[in-house]
């Protein structure tokens, strides 16, 4: 049976049902047990679990040493952060340890633990709250780093990532958890390291990351009614990248554009536009392009954050640009009525 | 006889930065509503206490670094009102030009130097400040102000020990108002003994009533005095009690985290009235001279936020302004 849940809900399932199956599985992360449980991601579980949800100090680094330790010693520690940006107080032993663990166990030992952390959006959340920083853990060999876009994916992924026997970073998007989607009852895995094409088209391959997939779909549908047929690749895990389904599409439209949600420079998308071209140099019908932020920090105020983050309409007009085409008519945003640093009309400050 | 702890002087300049505070807090908490300050505000209403004494007890070039809970010692240290109102309203003649917002106010004109949205990110770099005093022989102070939850940070321990280790001109201002947004100090710390861990580090801890003005600007002019004539720094734990929300300008108390009831024994011992009774008693100042100061600040504060709603927006050219230092 499936029924329709919020990106919230479909994770808060995740963990709720692992931890049912798995008495190692806890839940570790500041606000797990608050009165907003982590925007919904997490309400209920302690009156479920108990101690196996827990609030925890402000010691990102040395906490996340602790669930190392846990998970070393037996355990499958899952640790969640409000914004990804907190992680960055735990890099040395995300980094230095738990990525290192299996190799430098000579294969002997893995460190599974999930870290979930989430990228935030809008309403002024400014420099230090709102950075997407997966291309970051991207680099880092023994990783794994996941990007879930759909409700249906955020739960089979983040049960697969609990159940990975090594250290996944699980990267949620703030945008994303009002969405609704079917999501099955029950366990599901969707497996680490596989993309997803998430709409069929012949001109043009967008390979998109997170939130933007869902840019790129609305995008796709403007230029589906002229004349223009998108296929659309939802990323999904970012390491292992799973290039393949993004190569095939490539070679099949002649075309890329990749849509991310970080900064351009150095950033994810280069390396997916590095697979295709190293695979399809000169059956390309054109460079590929990338549409992702622009070179420098989130600014707080809305007269600057608007022109800061792309939305459907720049991809429309990249896509145009690729084609050769000169729209006939503008494509205008058709959401006026929601300012543009707010995802939905539900969301109201400060958060 | 015990002597006055403060004369007339020093209760005028605390009174007027406590009512300032209480004053441009209140007025956001209420424009808040609008939907027009479109960035995350952290209020210091039940608090201002704390930052209006360290402000008084405090030389304009002495620096101070704080926090994203900031408007309180962004006005004591004398920030200018208006351009803190406009970087609220995201305005071309805000703080940071609409960069940072509320989160992250600065005023280098005197002395605050950095404040940060990141628990705990700004006491190292208020060692630092000390640090840079003492290597160039002047004889100025700087002061890091935090939450109670920044001291479960490792940096809190790690500036803590640097700062005494090398004797630094510094002043550790620990807020603790029990909670980090709905989470109570005794699901987060071991002990509620935050001034006691001074001395694991060689340095003088005081516990003041934070809600008490008098108290928390003896402490800091005390631990001031020190840190200027080369005796090291000092932790000062304030304890006192925020009213309104985490983040932004409603009352939460509905959700169940704290008690009506403990709120409203904090709220009893509210720092504007309380100082208020103390000068008045002590004749420091009349009931008319309070009644000046505040009106003056009421109008001051409603001036400030009309500028700050009418002034423009910064360019949209400006976003790739200022990645980098001339
Ligand atoms: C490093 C880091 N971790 C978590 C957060 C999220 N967060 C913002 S404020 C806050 C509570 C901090 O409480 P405290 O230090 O006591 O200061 P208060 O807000 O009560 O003034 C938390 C958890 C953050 N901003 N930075």
């Amino acid at each position: 049976m499936s029924r329709l849940l919020t990106y919230a809900q479909a994770l808060n399932e995740a963990v709720s049902l692992t931890m049912e199956v798995d008495p190692a599985v806890f839940i570790i992360g500041e606000g797990v047990d608050d009165p907003k449980g982590i925007f919904g991601s997490t309400s209920g579980l302690k009156e479920k679990f108990g101690d196996r949800a827990s609030d925890m100090p402000l010691s990102e680094n040395g906490m996340t040493g602790v669930i190392i330790g846990a998970a070393l010693a037996g355990m499958r520690p899952v640790m969640t952060h409000q914004r990804i940006d907190f992680t960055l107080l735990a890099l040395d032993q995300i980094v230095n340890h738990a990525a290192k663990r299996c190799y430098t166990s000579g294969g002997r030992q893995g460190v599974p633990i999930t870290i979930r952390c989430i990228i935030g959006r809008g309403w002024g959340q400014g420099s230090q709250h709102s950075q997407s920083l997966h291309s970051f853990f991207a680099h880092i060999p023994g990783l794994k780093v996941v990007m879930p876009t759909t409700p249906y994916d955020a739960k089979g992924l983040l049960i697969a990532s609990i159940e990975d026997n090594n250290p996944v970073v699980f990267i949620e998007h703030r945008w994303l958890y009002n969405i609704n989607g079917q999501v099955p009852e029950g366990l599901y895995r969707v497996p680490i390291g596989e993309a997803k094409m998430v709409r069929e088209g012949s001109d043009l391959t967008i390979a998109a990351v997170s939130y933007m997939t869902l840019e790129a779909l609305r995008a796709a549908d403007m230029l589906a009614e002229a004349g223009v047929s998108v296929e659309v690749v939802d990323v999904r895990t970012l390491r292992p990248l799973d290039d393949k389904p993004i190569i095939n599409s490539a070679r099949k439209t002649g075309r890329l554009l990749v849509a991310d949600t970080g900064w351009k420079a150095a950033g994810f998308s280069a390396e997916i536009v590095a697979r295709v071209v190293e695979e399809l140099h000169g059956l390309l019908k054109c460079a590929p392009r990338r549409i992702a932020l622009p070179d420098c920090p989130t600014p707080t105020t809305p007269a600057l954050a608007n022109n800061y983050y792309p939305r459907s309409v720049d991809l429309v007009a990249a896509v145009c640009d690729m084609l050769g085409m000169k729209p006939d008519r503008p494509f205008a945003q058709a959401t006026t009525a929601v300012p543009l640093d707010l995802p939905d009309k539900l969301f109201t400050g400060p958060f | 006889m015990t002597s006055m702890p403060i004369d007339t002087t020093q209760a005028r300049a605390l009174y007027t930065k406590l009512v300032l505070i209480r004053e441009v807090e209140e007025l956001i908490a209420h424009a808040y509503a609008e939907q027009q300050m479109r960035c995350p505000t952290h209020l210091c209403v039940g608090q201002e206490a704390v930052p209006a004494a360290v402000g008084t007890a405090l030389r304009p070039d002495d620096y101070i670094f704080g926090t994203y809970r900031g408007h309180g010692i962004y006005l004591a240290k004398g920030g200018s009102l208006r351009a803190m109102l406009a970087e609220l309203y995201g305005k071309a003649a805000g703080v940071t030009r609409g960069k940072s917002g509320s989160m992250q106010l600065i005023a280098p004109e005197v002395g605050f130097l950095c404040a940060s949205a990141l628990v705990g990110g700004t006491i190292p770099i208020a060692v630092g400040g000390g640090l840079a005093a003492k290597m160039r022989g002047e004889d100025r102070v700087s002061v890091a102000v935090f939450g109670d939850a920044a001291t479960e940070e490792g940096v809190f321990h790690e500036a803590m020990n640097f700062a005494s280790l090398k004797k630094l001109p510094v002043v550790f201002v620990c807020e603790n108002n029990f909670f980090a947004v709905y989470t109570h100090i005794s699901a987060r710390q071991c002990a509620d003994n935050i001034y006691q861990r001074a001395a694991a580090y060689d340095m003088h801890g005081v516990r003041v009533d934070g809600n008490d003005i008098v108290a928390v600007y003896e402490a800091m002019r005390e631990a001031v005095a020190v840190a200027r004539n080369g005796g090291g720094p000092t932790l000062i734990e304030a304890r006192t009690y925020r009213w309104r929300e985490h983040c932004g300008p409603n009352w939460d108390n509905d959700l169940g985290y704290r008690s009506a009831e403990e709120a409203k024994n904090w709220m009893q011992q509210e720092p504007v009235k309380r100082f208020e009774r103390f000068v008045t008693e002590a004749r420091l100042l009349s009931a008319d001279e309070l009644r000046t100061i505040r009106e003056r600040i009421v109008e001051e504060a409603a001036e400030a936020l009309t500028f700050a709603k009418n002034s423009p927006f910064p360019d949209a050219c400006e976003l790739l302004t200022g990645v980098y230092a001339p």
